[in-house]
Protein backbone atom coordinates (compact mmCIF):
# COMPACT_ATOMS: atom_id res chain seq x y z
CA UNK A 1 0.00 0.00 0.00
CA UNK A 2 1.26 3.15 -0.39
CA UNK A 3 2.23 5.50 2.13
CA UNK A 4 2.12 9.29 2.56
CA UNK A 5 4.39 10.99 -0.13
CA UNK A 6 5.59 7.67 -1.78
CA UNK A 7 4.77 8.40 -4.77
CA UNK A 8 6.56 11.32 -7.49
CA UNK A 9 3.77 13.89 -6.65
CA UNK A 10 1.80 14.71 -3.53
CA UNK A 11 -1.77 16.75 -3.78
CA UNK A 12 -3.50 17.72 -1.05
CA UNK A 13 -6.86 18.61 -1.10
CA UNK A 14 -9.85 18.92 0.76
CA UNK A 15 -12.25 20.79 2.56
CA UNK A 16 -11.95 24.70 3.82
CA UNK A 17 -9.79 24.87 6.86
CA UNK A 18 -8.63 21.12 7.51
CA UNK A 19 -5.61 21.47 7.37
CA UNK A 20 -4.05 21.18 3.77
CA UNK A 21 -1.48 23.50 4.29
CA UNK A 22 0.06 22.00 7.31
CA UNK A 23 -0.02 18.84 5.65
CA UNK A 24 1.88 20.19 2.83
CA UNK A 25 4.55 21.97 4.24
CA UNK A 26 5.28 19.14 6.46
CA UNK A 27 5.44 16.48 4.33
CA UNK A 28 7.50 18.76 2.04
CA UNK A 29 10.10 19.43 5.12
CA UNK A 30 9.91 16.14 5.36
CA UNK A 31 10.95 14.66 1.60
CA UNK A 32 13.29 17.51 1.63
CA UNK A 33 14.97 16.03 4.86
CA UNK A 34 14.72 12.51 2.89
CA UNK A 35 17.34 14.19 0.67
CA UNK A 36 16.70 11.78 -2.22
CA UNK A 37 15.65 14.41 -4.85
CA UNK A 38 14.95 18.12 -5.17
CA UNK A 39 12.03 19.12 -3.60
CA UNK A 40 9.14 21.53 -5.16
CA UNK A 41 5.77 22.55 -3.33
CA UNK A 42 3.45 24.56 -5.38
CA UNK A 43 1.17 26.57 -3.67
CA UNK A 44 -2.03 26.96 -5.67
CA UNK A 45 -4.21 28.34 -2.95
CA UNK A 46 -6.54 30.88 -4.76
CA UNK A 47 -8.86 31.08 -2.08
CA UNK A 48 -7.50 31.93 0.84
CA UNK A 49 -5.96 35.17 1.36
CA UNK A 50 -3.99 34.27 4.41
CA UNK A 51 -2.27 31.29 6.26
CA UNK A 52 -1.21 30.00 2.46
CA UNK A 53 2.15 27.67 2.57
CA UNK A 54 3.70 31.03 0.60
CA UNK A 55 3.86 32.63 3.58
CA UNK A 56 6.50 30.05 5.00
CA UNK A 57 8.55 30.25 2.20
CA UNK A 58 11.91 31.60 4.08
CA UNK A 59 11.33 28.44 5.93
CA UNK A 60 10.86 26.17 3.32
CA UNK A 61 13.56 27.56 1.33
CA UNK A 62 15.88 27.28 3.78
CA UNK A 63 15.48 23.24 3.77
CA UNK A 64 16.31 23.65 0.16
CA UNK A 65 12.42 23.14 -1.32
CA UNK A 66 11.52 25.89 -4.02
CA UNK A 67 8.55 27.28 -3.10
CA UNK A 68 6.26 27.89 -6.53
CA UNK A 69 3.05 30.47 -5.62
CA UNK A 70 0.50 32.87 -7.47
CA UNK A 71 2.54 36.08 -7.54
CA UNK A 72 5.54 35.60 -6.40
CA UNK A 73 6.46 39.56 -6.23
CA UNK A 74 2.46 39.81 -4.64
CA UNK A 75 2.94 37.37 -1.58
CA UNK A 76 -0.06 39.26 0.04
CA UNK A 77 -2.11 39.59 -2.51
CA UNK A 78 -5.26 37.49 -3.59
CA UNK A 79 -4.46 37.03 -7.42
CA UNK A 80 -6.67 34.69 -8.51
CA UNK A 81 -3.57 33.52 -11.13
CA UNK A 82 -1.67 30.03 -11.14
CA UNK A 83 2.36 30.51 -12.27
CA UNK A 84 3.61 28.81 -15.15
CA UNK A 85 6.31 27.17 -12.78
CA UNK A 86 3.88 24.47 -11.60
CA UNK A 87 5.01 22.86 -15.30
CA UNK A 88 8.42 22.49 -13.87
CA UNK A 89 7.25 20.43 -10.86
CA UNK A 90 4.85 18.23 -13.35
CA UNK A 91 7.79 17.68 -16.38
CA UNK A 92 11.10 17.55 -14.51
CA UNK A 93 11.11 14.10 -13.34
CA UNK A 94 13.80 13.98 -11.28
CA UNK A 95 11.65 16.56 -8.81
CA UNK A 96 9.41 15.56 -5.87
CA UNK A 97 6.53 17.56 -5.90
CA UNK A 98 3.78 18.72 -3.28
CA UNK A 99 0.91 20.82 -4.42
CA UNK A 100 -1.50 22.76 -2.13
CA UNK A 101 -4.59 23.23 -3.87
CA UNK A 102 -7.24 25.24 -2.08
CA UNK A 103 -9.82 24.55 0.15
CA UNK A 104 -13.68 22.82 -1.91
CA UNK A 105 -14.26 21.96 -5.14
CA UNK A 106 -13.80 25.91 -5.60
CA UNK A 107 -9.85 25.71 -4.61
CA UNK A 108 -9.28 22.57 -6.38
CA UNK A 109 -10.61 23.61 -9.66
CA UNK A 110 -7.31 25.25 -10.89
CA UNK A 111 -5.97 21.43 -10.73
CA UNK A 112 -8.53 20.36 -13.74
CA UNK A 113 -6.15 22.65 -15.51
CA UNK A 114 -3.25 20.44 -15.36
CA UNK A 115 -5.15 17.04 -15.26
CA UNK A 116 -3.85 16.00 -18.52
CA UNK A 117 -0.53 16.67 -17.44
CA UNK A 118 -0.85 15.50 -13.63
CA UNK A 119 -2.56 11.75 -15.17
CA UNK A 120 0.90 10.90 -17.04
CA UNK A 121 3.15 11.48 -13.70
CA UNK A 122 2.91 9.37 -10.81
CA UNK A 123 1.27 10.73 -8.16
CA UNK A 124 -1.07 10.51 -5.55
CA UNK A 125 -4.14 13.06 -4.58
CA UNK A 126 -4.94 13.45 -0.74
CA UNK A 127 -7.86 14.33 0.99
CA UNK A 128 -7.54 15.70 4.36
CA UNK A 129 -9.79 15.25 6.70
CA UNK A 130 -10.50 16.85 9.96
CA UNK A 131 -13.49 15.53 12.08
CA UNK A 132 -13.99 19.01 14.05
CA UNK A 133 -14.77 21.01 11.04
CA UNK A 134 -18.68 21.35 11.08
CA UNK A 135 -19.49 20.89 7.65
CA UNK A 136 -17.48 17.50 7.06
CA UNK A 137 -17.45 15.73 10.28
CA UNK A 138 -20.09 12.99 8.97
CA UNK A 139 -18.50 10.43 6.94
CA UNK A 140 -21.64 11.59 3.86
CA UNK A 141 -20.22 15.11 4.51
CA UNK A 142 -16.99 14.21 3.96
CA UNK A 143 -17.44 11.86 1.18
CA UNK A 144 -19.69 14.60 -0.69
CA UNK A 145 -16.57 17.22 -0.67
CA UNK A 146 -14.68 14.29 -1.72
CA UNK A 147 -16.91 13.65 -4.84
CA UNK A 148 -16.92 17.11 -5.35
CA UNK A 149 -13.30 17.62 -5.56
CA UNK A 150 -13.04 14.40 -7.97
CA UNK A 151 -15.21 16.01 -10.07
CA UNK A 152 -13.89 19.52 -10.52
CA UNK A 153 -10.25 18.33 -10.82
CA UNK A 154 -10.78 15.13 -13.32
CA UNK A 155 -8.52 13.68 -10.59
CA UNK A 156 -9.25 10.40 -8.65
CA UNK A 157 -8.50 10.30 -5.18
CA UNK A 158 -5.81 7.78 -4.19
CA UNK A 159 -5.67 8.23 0.05
CA UNK A 160 -7.00 9.75 2.92
CA UNK A 161 -5.54 11.46 5.82
CA UNK A 162 -6.60 12.63 8.88
CA UNK A 163 -5.65 15.55 10.64
CA UNK A 164 -8.15 16.10 13.28
CA UNK A 165 -6.91 18.91 15.93
CA UNK A 166 -8.04 21.50 17.65
CA UNK A 167 -5.14 24.26 17.54
CA UNK A 168 -3.88 24.08 20.97
CA UNK A 169 -6.61 22.35 22.69
CA UNK A 170 -5.59 19.49 20.54
CA UNK A 171 -5.24 15.76 22.61
CA UNK A 172 -5.06 12.08 21.26
CA UNK A 173 -8.55 11.70 21.81
CA UNK A 174 -9.24 13.95 19.34
CA UNK A 175 -6.55 12.50 16.60
CA UNK A 176 -8.82 8.93 17.59
CA UNK A 177 -12.30 10.54 16.63
CA UNK A 178 -10.66 11.62 13.29
CA UNK A 179 -9.31 8.23 12.58
CA UNK A 180 -12.77 6.94 13.15
CA UNK A 181 -14.32 9.19 10.39
CA UNK A 182 -11.16 8.04 8.02
CA UNK A 183 -12.27 4.93 8.50
CA UNK A 184 -15.59 4.96 8.00
CA UNK A 185 -14.82 7.37 4.96
CA UNK A 186 -12.23 4.82 3.64
CA UNK A 187 -15.21 2.26 4.06
CA UNK A 188 -17.60 4.31 2.17
CA UNK A 189 -15.34 4.67 -0.70
CA UNK A 190 -12.92 1.83 -0.61
CA UNK A 191 -9.73 4.68 -0.37
CA UNK A 192 -6.90 3.73 1.66
CA UNK A 193 -5.84 5.84 4.84
CA UNK A 194 -2.51 6.90 4.55
CA UNK A 195 -1.84 8.37 7.90
CA UNK A 196 -2.87 10.61 10.78
CA UNK A 197 -1.33 14.11 11.31
CA UNK A 198 -0.27 14.58 14.78
CA UNK A 199 2.51 16.45 17.08
CA UNK A 200 5.32 13.81 17.57
CA UNK A 201 3.96 14.18 21.34
CA UNK A 202 1.01 12.28 20.62
CA UNK A 203 2.68 9.56 19.23
CA UNK A 204 2.91 7.26 22.01
CA UNK A 205 -0.72 7.59 22.89
CA UNK A 206 -1.60 6.59 19.14
CA UNK A 207 -0.36 3.00 18.90
CA UNK A 208 -1.92 1.09 15.72
CA UNK A 209 -2.25 4.25 14.10
CA UNK A 210 0.11 5.02 11.34
CA UNK A 211 0.87 8.69 12.34
CA UNK A 212 2.83 11.40 10.15
CA UNK A 213 4.57 13.10 12.78
CA UNK A 214 4.68 17.01 12.42
CA UNK A 215 5.71 20.24 13.58
CA UNK A 216 3.10 23.10 13.45
CA UNK A 217 4.42 25.65 11.14
CA UNK A 218 1.03 27.89 10.64
CA UNK A 219 0.74 29.92 13.66
CA UNK A 220 -0.81 32.55 14.97
CA UNK A 221 1.23 35.68 15.61
CA UNK A 222 0.89 35.63 19.60
CA UNK A 223 1.75 31.34 19.08
CA UNK B 1 -20.99 20.64 24.12
CA UNK B 2 -17.86 19.08 21.97
CA UNK B 3 -15.34 22.49 21.06
CA UNK B 4 -15.98 22.57 16.87
CA UNK B 5 -12.92 24.05 14.63
CA UNK B 6 -13.98 27.29 12.50
CA UNK B 7 -13.18 29.88 10.42
CA UNK B 8 -13.53 33.32 12.18
CA UNK B 9 -16.01 34.30 8.56
CA UNK B 10 -17.63 31.31 8.72
CA UNK B 11 -18.43 31.38 12.75
CA UNK B 12 -19.40 35.28 12.05
CA UNK B 13 -22.35 33.92 9.75
CA UNK B 14 -23.34 30.66 11.92
CA UNK B 15 -23.58 33.04 15.10
CA UNK B 16 -25.99 35.34 13.23
CA UNK B 17 -28.04 32.69 12.37
CA UNK B 18 -28.28 30.92 15.45
CA UNK B 19 -29.31 34.67 16.77
CA UNK B 20 -32.23 34.85 14.37
CA UNK B 21 -30.71 36.79 12.29
CA UNK B 22 -34.00 36.83 9.14
CA UNK B 23 -31.92 38.89 6.57
CA UNK B 24 -28.43 39.24 5.06
CA UNK B 25 -27.15 42.05 2.36
CA UNK B 26 -23.42 41.96 1.47
CA UNK B 27 -21.15 42.17 -0.70
CA UNK B 28 -17.60 40.24 -1.13
CA UNK B 29 -14.37 41.65 0.09
CA UNK B 30 -11.45 40.29 0.91
CA UNK B 31 -10.89 39.28 4.10
CA UNK B 32 -14.69 39.31 5.22
CA UNK B 33 -15.92 37.33 1.89
CA UNK B 34 -16.43 33.82 4.19
CA UNK B 35 -19.77 36.01 5.62
CA UNK B 36 -21.84 36.24 2.74
CA UNK B 37 -20.45 32.74 1.47
CA UNK B 38 -21.35 30.87 4.30
CA UNK B 39 -24.90 32.74 4.48
CA UNK B 40 -25.43 32.08 0.97
CA UNK B 41 -25.74 28.61 1.65
CA UNK B 42 -27.08 28.75 4.88
CA UNK B 43 -29.16 31.18 5.94
CA UNK B 44 -31.96 30.63 3.09
CA UNK B 45 -32.21 26.94 4.07
CA UNK B 46 -32.44 28.24 7.91
CA UNK B 47 -35.86 29.96 6.59
CA UNK B 48 -34.24 33.70 6.14
CA UNK B 49 -33.12 36.10 3.25
CA UNK B 50 -29.91 36.45 1.67
CA UNK B 51 -29.13 38.83 -0.71
CA UNK B 52 -25.57 39.94 -2.47
CA UNK B 53 -26.39 43.10 -3.43
CA UNK B 54 -25.11 45.13 -6.63
CA UNK B 55 -22.75 47.17 -4.06
CA UNK B 56 -22.03 47.77 -0.27
CA UNK B 57 -23.90 51.09 -0.70
CA UNK B 58 -27.06 48.70 -1.59
CA UNK B 59 -27.03 46.19 0.94
CA UNK B 60 -27.28 49.02 3.95
CA UNK B 61 -29.93 50.61 2.77
CA UNK B 62 -31.26 46.79 2.13
CA UNK B 63 -30.37 46.38 5.89
CA UNK B 64 -32.61 49.64 6.39
CA UNK B 65 -35.44 48.22 5.11
CA UNK B 66 -35.59 45.02 6.65
CA UNK B 67 -35.06 46.26 9.89
CA UNK B 68 -37.61 49.19 9.27
CA UNK B 69 -40.09 46.07 8.75
CA UNK B 70 -38.93 44.40 11.96
CA UNK B 71 -36.71 42.31 10.23
CA UNK B 72 -32.80 41.41 12.74
CA UNK B 73 -31.37 42.24 9.60
CA UNK B 74 -27.04 42.07 9.39
CA UNK B 75 -24.54 43.21 7.05
CA UNK B 76 -20.69 42.66 6.76
CA UNK B 77 -18.10 44.21 4.80
CA UNK B 78 -13.84 44.55 5.09
CA UNK B 79 -13.16 48.60 5.73
CA UNK B 80 -13.41 49.87 1.85
CA UNK B 81 -16.70 48.52 1.77
CA UNK B 82 -17.46 49.68 5.46
CA UNK B 83 -16.62 53.39 3.89
CA UNK B 84 -19.36 52.57 1.30
CA UNK B 85 -21.88 52.00 4.15
CA UNK B 86 -21.42 55.23 6.00
CA UNK B 87 -24.06 56.86 4.65
CA UNK B 88 -26.60 54.11 5.08
CA UNK B 89 -25.41 53.41 8.83
CA UNK B 90 -26.04 57.33 10.05
CA UNK B 91 -29.51 56.75 8.40
CA UNK B 92 -29.91 53.78 10.35
CA UNK B 93 -28.86 55.52 13.54
CA UNK B 94 -31.03 58.23 12.65
CA UNK B 95 -34.31 56.34 12.11
CA UNK B 96 -33.68 54.02 15.42
CA UNK B 97 -33.06 50.78 13.40
CA UNK B 98 -31.23 47.24 15.28
CA UNK B 99 -29.26 46.12 13.18
CA UNK B 100 -25.81 44.06 13.03
CA UNK B 101 -22.78 45.70 11.21
CA UNK B 102 -19.35 43.39 10.89
CA UNK B 103 -16.31 45.43 9.70
CA UNK B 104 -13.45 43.04 9.28
CA UNK B 105 -10.98 45.49 8.78
CA UNK B 106 -7.95 45.58 6.26
CA UNK B 107 -5.28 47.50 5.62
CA UNK B 108 -6.12 50.61 4.61
CA UNK B 109 -5.94 53.92 3.73
CA UNK B 110 -7.79 53.59 0.55
CA UNK B 111 -7.97 50.13 -0.98
CA UNK B 112 -5.00 49.32 1.05
CA UNK B 113 -4.16 45.12 1.70
CA UNK B 114 -6.23 42.60 2.16
CA UNK B 115 -3.81 41.65 5.32
CA UNK B 116 -5.16 42.70 8.94
CA UNK B 117 -5.54 46.14 10.32
CA UNK B 118 -7.02 48.46 12.93
CA UNK B 119 -7.38 51.48 11.05
CA UNK B 120 -11.11 51.72 11.07
CA UNK B 121 -11.31 52.77 15.12
CA UNK B 122 -12.43 56.16 14.24
CA UNK B 123 -14.84 55.98 11.73
CA UNK B 124 -16.29 52.82 14.34
CA UNK B 125 -16.60 55.22 17.88
CA UNK B 126 -16.52 58.33 15.77
CA UNK B 127 -18.88 57.97 13.08
CA UNK B 128 -18.10 57.87 9.35
CA UNK B 129 -21.47 58.89 8.30
CA UNK B 130 -22.63 62.68 9.33
CA UNK B 131 -24.32 64.18 12.63
CA UNK B 132 -24.09 63.32 15.92
CA UNK B 133 -24.87 59.65 16.51
CA UNK B 134 -23.06 56.73 17.90
CA UNK B 135 -22.93 52.90 17.21
CA UNK B 136 -22.29 50.28 19.75
CA UNK B 137 -18.87 48.74 18.99
CA UNK B 138 -18.19 45.48 20.20
CA UNK B 139 -14.33 44.39 20.11
CA UNK B 140 -13.93 40.43 20.34
CA UNK B 141 -10.03 39.35 20.57
CA UNK B 142 -10.85 35.51 19.41
CA UNK B 143 -13.50 33.33 17.55
CA UNK B 144 -15.02 32.79 20.81
CA UNK B 145 -15.74 36.04 22.38
CA UNK B 146 -16.79 37.04 18.17
CA UNK B 147 -19.62 34.13 18.00
CA UNK B 148 -20.49 35.09 21.43
CA UNK B 149 -20.77 39.18 20.67
CA UNK B 150 -22.36 38.64 17.55
CA UNK B 151 -25.03 36.36 18.38
CA UNK B 152 -25.40 39.21 21.74
CA UNK B 153 -25.49 41.83 18.93
CA UNK B 154 -28.70 41.18 17.66
CA UNK B 155 -30.12 41.59 21.49
CA UNK B 156 -28.52 45.02 22.35
CA UNK B 157 -29.53 46.16 18.67
CA UNK B 158 -33.32 45.41 19.46
CA UNK B 159 -32.85 46.83 23.10
CA UNK B 160 -31.36 50.12 21.94
CA UNK B 161 -33.13 50.23 18.34
CA UNK B 162 -29.83 50.94 17.09
CA UNK B 163 -26.90 49.56 14.95
CA UNK B 164 -24.17 47.37 16.73
CA UNK B 165 -20.87 47.51 14.92
CA UNK B 166 -18.51 44.36 15.40
CA UNK B 167 -14.92 45.24 15.15
CA UNK B 168 -12.95 42.41 14.20
CA UNK B 169 -9.41 42.85 12.31
CA UNK B 170 -9.27 40.30 9.00
CA UNK B 171 -6.89 37.83 11.27
CA UNK B 172 -9.63 36.90 13.37
CA UNK B 173 -12.20 36.14 9.69
CA UNK B 174 -9.59 33.93 8.96
CA UNK B 175 -7.87 32.29 11.34
CA UNK B 176 -9.20 28.65 12.59
CA UNK B 177 -9.86 28.29 16.60
CA UNK B 178 -11.67 25.85 18.35
CA UNK B 179 -14.94 27.53 19.68
CA UNK B 180 -18.01 26.14 21.62
CA UNK B 181 -21.93 27.00 21.10
CA UNK B 182 -22.46 28.32 24.70
CA UNK B 183 -25.41 29.90 25.33
CA UNK B 184 -25.25 33.52 25.04
CA UNK B 185 -27.42 35.89 28.04
CA UNK B 186 -30.94 36.68 26.18
CA UNK B 187 -32.50 40.22 26.92
CA UNK B 188 -36.07 40.82 27.90
CA UNK B 189 -36.78 42.66 24.13
CA UNK B 190 -39.58 45.11 23.53
CA UNK B 191 -41.76 44.41 20.86
CA UNK B 192 -41.26 46.13 17.66
CA UNK B 193 -44.33 48.02 17.66
CA UNK B 194 -42.34 50.96 15.74
CA UNK B 195 -42.05 48.84 12.91
CA UNK B 196 -43.94 49.56 8.85
CA UNK B 197 -44.50 46.08 8.27
CA UNK B 198 -48.60 46.68 8.66
CA UNK B 199 -51.28 48.67 10.06
CA UNK B 200 -52.49 45.78 12.10
CA UNK B 201 -55.14 47.55 13.60
CA UNK B 202 -53.59 50.53 14.46
CA UNK B 203 -54.75 54.25 14.51
CA UNK B 204 -51.73 55.84 12.40
CA UNK B 205 -48.86 54.52 9.83
CA UNK B 206 -45.71 53.68 11.29
CA UNK B 207 -43.21 55.70 9.55
CA UNK B 208 -39.37 55.44 9.42
CA UNK B 209 -37.95 58.55 8.67
CA UNK B 210 -34.48 60.48 9.37
CA UNK B 211 -35.96 63.70 7.76
CA UNK B 212 -37.05 66.62 10.06
CA UNK B 213 -37.63 69.75 8.45
CA UNK B 214 -38.47 71.18 11.59
CA UNK B 215 -35.25 72.09 13.43
CA UNK B 216 -37.23 71.62 16.96
CA UNK B 217 -38.11 68.40 15.91
CA UNK B 218 -34.69 67.41 14.39
CA UNK B 219 -33.26 68.59 18.43
CA UNK B 220 -35.91 66.37 20.24
CA UNK B 221 -34.51 63.78 17.48
CA UNK B 222 -31.13 64.19 18.52
CA UNK B 223 -31.78 65.15 22.66
CA UNK B 224 -33.84 61.29 22.61
CA UNK B 225 -30.83 59.64 20.85
CA UNK B 226 -28.13 61.77 23.14
CA UNK B 227 -29.88 60.00 26.61
CA UNK B 228 -30.63 56.40 24.46
CA UNK B 229 -26.42 57.04 24.26
CA UNK B 230 -26.29 58.06 27.92
CA UNK B 231 -27.95 54.65 28.85
CA UNK B 232 -26.02 52.66 26.69
CA UNK B 233 -22.64 54.10 28.08
CA UNK B 234 -24.13 53.47 31.58
CA UNK B 235 -25.41 49.98 31.31
CA UNK B 236 -22.85 48.34 28.32
CA UNK B 237 -19.49 49.49 28.77
CA UNK B 238 -16.97 46.24 28.41
CA UNK B 239 -13.45 45.75 29.16
CA UNK B 240 -11.20 42.98 30.58
CA UNK B 241 -8.22 43.52 32.84
CA UNK B 242 -5.56 41.09 32.82
CA UNK B 243 -2.54 41.39 35.40
CA UNK B 244 -3.49 45.03 36.55
CA UNK B 245 -3.38 44.53 39.98
CA UNK B 246 0.01 45.15 40.92
CA UNK B 247 0.97 46.69 37.00
CA UNK B 248 3.74 48.94 36.71
CA UNK B 249 3.06 49.32 32.89
CA UNK B 250 -0.39 48.82 32.09
CA UNK B 251 -0.55 47.96 27.87
CA UNK B 252 -3.98 49.26 26.11
CA UNK B 253 -4.77 47.02 23.09
CA UNK B 254 -8.14 45.31 21.74
CA UNK B 255 -8.61 42.32 19.08
CA UNK B 256 -5.43 40.57 17.75
CA UNK B 257 -2.65 42.77 19.28
CA UNK B 258 -4.33 42.54 22.63
CA UNK B 259 -3.83 38.39 21.94
CA UNK B 260 -0.51 39.30 20.77
CA UNK B 261 0.50 41.41 23.96
CA UNK B 262 -0.64 38.77 26.75
CA UNK B 263 1.73 36.27 25.32
CA UNK B 264 4.21 39.21 25.60
CA UNK B 265 3.22 39.62 29.08
CA UNK B 266 3.30 36.24 30.04
CA UNK B 267 6.97 36.63 28.84
CA UNK B 268 8.02 39.88 30.75
CA UNK B 269 6.36 38.37 33.68
CA UNK B 270 8.64 35.12 33.84
CA UNK B 271 11.35 37.70 33.86
CA UNK B 272 9.92 39.56 36.74
CA UNK B 273 8.45 42.96 34.64
CA UNK B 274 5.07 43.71 36.17
CA UNK B 275 3.08 44.74 33.16
CA UNK B 276 -0.66 44.54 33.08
CA UNK B 277 -2.85 44.51 29.98
CA UNK B 278 -6.29 46.64 29.93
CA UNK B 279 -8.57 45.27 27.00
CA UNK B 280 -11.54 47.69 25.93
CA UNK B 281 -13.52 45.33 24.88
CA UNK B 282 -16.71 47.84 23.84
CA UNK B 283 -14.86 50.38 21.94
CA UNK B 284 -17.97 52.74 21.73
CA UNK B 285 -18.93 53.39 24.55
CA UNK B 286 -14.74 53.54 25.48
CA UNK B 287 -14.79 51.90 29.44
CA UNK B 288 -12.80 55.81 30.27
CA UNK B 289 -13.75 55.67 33.83
CA UNK B 290 -12.40 51.29 34.12
CA UNK B 291 -9.37 53.06 32.48
CA UNK B 292 -8.80 56.20 34.65
CA UNK B 293 -8.96 54.09 37.80
CA UNK B 294 -6.55 51.24 36.41
CA UNK B 295 -4.33 53.98 35.25
CA UNK B 296 -4.64 55.63 38.27
CA UNK B 297 -3.27 53.17 40.83
CA UNK B 298 0.13 54.16 42.76
CA UNK B 299 1.62 51.15 41.03
CA UNK B 300 1.68 52.06 37.09
CA UNK B 301 4.09 54.31 36.27
CA UNK B 302 2.77 54.38 32.33
CA UNK B 303 0.82 53.19 30.03
CA UNK B 304 1.98 51.99 26.40
CA UNK B 305 -0.92 52.17 23.75
CA UNK B 306 -0.61 49.55 21.02
CA UNK B 307 -2.54 48.79 17.86
CA UNK B 308 -2.46 47.75 13.98
CA UNK B 309 -2.44 51.18 13.17
CA UNK B 310 0.09 53.97 12.21
CA UNK B 311 -0.96 57.02 14.09
CA UNK B 312 -2.98 55.25 16.81
CA UNK B 313 -6.27 55.96 16.66
CA UNK B 314 -7.96 54.07 20.27
CA UNK B 315 -4.62 56.43 21.75
CA UNK B 316 -6.84 59.76 22.09
CA UNK B 317 -9.62 57.48 24.11
CA UNK B 318 -6.77 56.55 26.39
CA UNK B 319 -5.20 59.99 26.33
CA UNK B 320 -8.82 60.78 27.65
CA UNK B 321 -9.18 58.32 30.07
CA UNK B 322 -5.35 58.52 31.68
CA UNK B 323 -5.90 62.55 31.54
CA UNK B 324 -2.41 63.43 31.25
CA UNK B 325 -1.52 61.50 34.64
CA UNK B 326 0.91 59.26 33.19
CA UNK B 327 3.43 58.78 30.44
CA UNK B 328 1.85 57.35 27.40
CA UNK B 329 3.85 55.46 24.81
CA UNK B 330 2.09 54.31 21.55
CA UNK B 331 3.19 50.40 19.30
CA UNK B 332 1.36 50.63 16.22
CA UNK B 333 1.71 48.83 12.73
CA UNK B 334 -0.16 49.41 9.82
CA UNK B 335 -0.75 48.41 6.24
CA UNK B 336 -1.27 44.74 7.32
CA UNK B 337 1.60 44.20 9.40
CA UNK B 338 1.08 42.90 13.22
CA UNK B 339 3.47 43.17 15.68
CA UNK B 340 5.21 41.03 17.11
CA UNK B 341 5.85 39.25 20.78
CA UNK B 342 9.11 39.83 21.01
CA UNK B 343 8.57 43.76 19.69
CA UNK B 344 5.95 44.29 22.45
CA UNK B 345 8.01 43.50 24.96
CA UNK B 346 10.98 44.96 24.10
CA UNK B 347 8.76 48.29 23.86
CA UNK B 348 7.30 47.43 27.88
CA UNK B 349 10.55 46.71 28.88
CA UNK B 350 11.76 50.39 27.00
CA UNK B 351 9.08 51.91 29.02
CA UNK B 352 9.48 50.39 32.04
CA UNK B 353 13.74 51.11 32.05
CA UNK B 354 12.54 55.21 31.17
CA UNK B 355 14.45 54.92 27.74
CA UNK B 356 13.61 57.01 24.70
Amino acid sequence: MDGLGSRRLTIVTGHYGVGKTELAVNLALALAAEGTAPVMLADLDIVNPYFRSRERKPLLEEAGIQVIATSQACTDADVPAVPAEVLAMLEDRRVRGVIDAGGDPVGARVLARFRPKIAQEDYQLVYVLNANRPEVRTPEAATAYLRGIEQVTGLTCTGLVNNTHLCGETTAAEVRKGAALAEAVSHETGIPVLGHMAEARFAPELEGLTVFPIEVRMRKPWE
Amino acid sequence: MAKELWKGNEAIAEAAIRAGCDCFFGYPITPQSEVPEYMSVHLPAAGGVFVQSESEIAAVNMVYGAAGAGMRAMTSSSSPGISLKQEGITYLAASELPCVIVNCMRGGPGLGTIQPSQGDYYQATRGGGNGDYRTLVLAPSDIQETVDFVQEAFDIADQYRNPVVILCDGLIGQMMEPIEWRPVPKRDLPPKDWAACGRHGRDHHNIINSLYLDPESCEDLNQRLTAKYAEMSEKETRWSAVNCEDAELIITAYGTPARIALSAIDALRSEGWKVGLFRPITLWPFPEAALREAAGADCVRSILDIEMSSTGQMLDDVRLAVEGRRPIRYLGHAGGVMPTVEEIAEAARAALKGEK
